[in-house]
């Protein structure tokens, strides 16, 4: 049977690359290969995963250099021409043991970038009536099927030398809010996102966009924060 | 930085630019056909001094660089440095105001 070598990262912030051994199979993911070395190799090793099929956003790892989510990624495309797999844990977040980040931070700035949806409807309102051509629902469409999974977040480097800066996500999030008829908060929002630590800090690497699995574009967001920016503050109100 | 000035710096930052493709153009493009063949200081003073249209280009080209410069400067020093606290905006005004300085001294030292 072909063997696959695999590099796990041991440990939280200090820590070492431990080698390991896996029987190479047909249509193997990354969590294939990590849930065999927990199983069967070392019952020890800490990570992450939840529903396997690419919608729950908890598996992401740094694969050969490249944040992923494993459980949709092919050992057959991680690998370019090599045998040998190297998984560690999200860049951009603190380690809590080998490939387990603590998330807290990025869900934070979610937070802080005003995600959540304030509506003023009530039960006994009638439906929003929003058109599904309309311009608006297309641009919440392209961006909606975020699932947390902070690929975009570690992929940053504008992360990497501004700590307070937001992300991908973050941003993704308030542009789907803002374009959303409903949301009350328009204003607070962009407020929120367009600071030191919003969207004018981003430098349109579109290292995110490149990486996203769900294939969005955050950096289509933020530019669209941007413009959205301009409206709101140059023209009087702020 | 608030948003309101936050934004107001981008957009600042991005017409400047566009000035700035503009500017840097034309001043290549003069400075290429000019010395073609060699050029003294007398003859470029004898094409500047006085010459209103000149004066006008060069003042819009510095102010669009005291504009552009500590702007596009102040990430840089965010990220690189670490430097995010008031005194970074200090500095960067400081820097506006002599490039605004020089860099008009050196217009009007070719026109008067």
């Amino acid at each position: 049977m072909n063997k696959l070598n695999v590099r796990v990262w041991r440990g939280g912030a200090e820590g070492a690359f431990q080698a390991f051994e896996v029987p190479r199979r047909e249509s193997q993911t990354v969590l294939d290969v990590v849930t065999h070395i927990q199983r069967a190799l070392d019952a020890t090793l800490a990570y992450r995963f939840a529903c396997r099929v690419g919608m729950c956003g908890s598996c992401a790892m740094t694969v050969n250099g490249v944040a992923r989510w494993t459980c949709r990624t092919h050992v057959d495309v991680a690998l370019k021409n090599e045998n040998q797999l190297t998984i560690g844990p999200l860049r951009n977040l603190p380690v809590i043991r080998d490939l387990v980040t603590d998330m807290r931070e990025f869900f934070d700035k979610w937070a802080r970038a005003k995600g959540s949806f304030e509506g003023k409807q009530t039960r006994r309102d009638d439906f929003a009536k929003i058109r599904p051509q309309s311009e608006d629902r297309r641009q919440i469409d392209a961006a909606i099927e975020c699932i947390g999974c902070a690929v975009c977040y570690a992929s940053c480097d504008v992360v990497a030398w501004n700590p307070d800066y937001l992300g991908p996500a973050a941003l993704n999030r308030a542009w789907t809010l803002i374009k959303d008829a409903r949301d009350q908060k328009k204003t607070e929002r962009l407020r929120a996102v367009a600071g030191d630590a919003g969207c004018h800090s981003c430098h349109t690497h579109m290292s995110c966009t490149e990486r996203c699995p769900k294939h969005l574009s955050p950096t289509a967001g933020i530019a669209g924060l941007k413009r959205e920016a301009i409206f709101a503050f140059t023209g009087g109100s702020s | 930085m608030n948003a309101r000035a936050q934004t107001y710096m981008w957009v600042a930052q991005r017409a400047s630019a566009a000035v700035l493709a503009l500017c840097v153009v034309v001043h290549l493009a003069t400075m290429i056909y000019a010395i073609r063949g060699g050029l003294s200081a007398a003859e470029i003073l004898a094409r500047t001094r006085g010459n209103v249209a000149w004066l006008a280009f060069y003042a819009v080209f510095v102010l669009a660089v005291a504009v552009h410069a500590p702007i596009g400067l102040r990430p840089v020093l965010g990220e690189w440095l670490r430097w995010r606290d008031a005194s970074r905006d200090g500095f960067l005004a400081a820097l506006a105001i002599l490039l605004t300085v020089f860099g008009m001294r050196a217009v009007l030292g070719v026109f008067l």
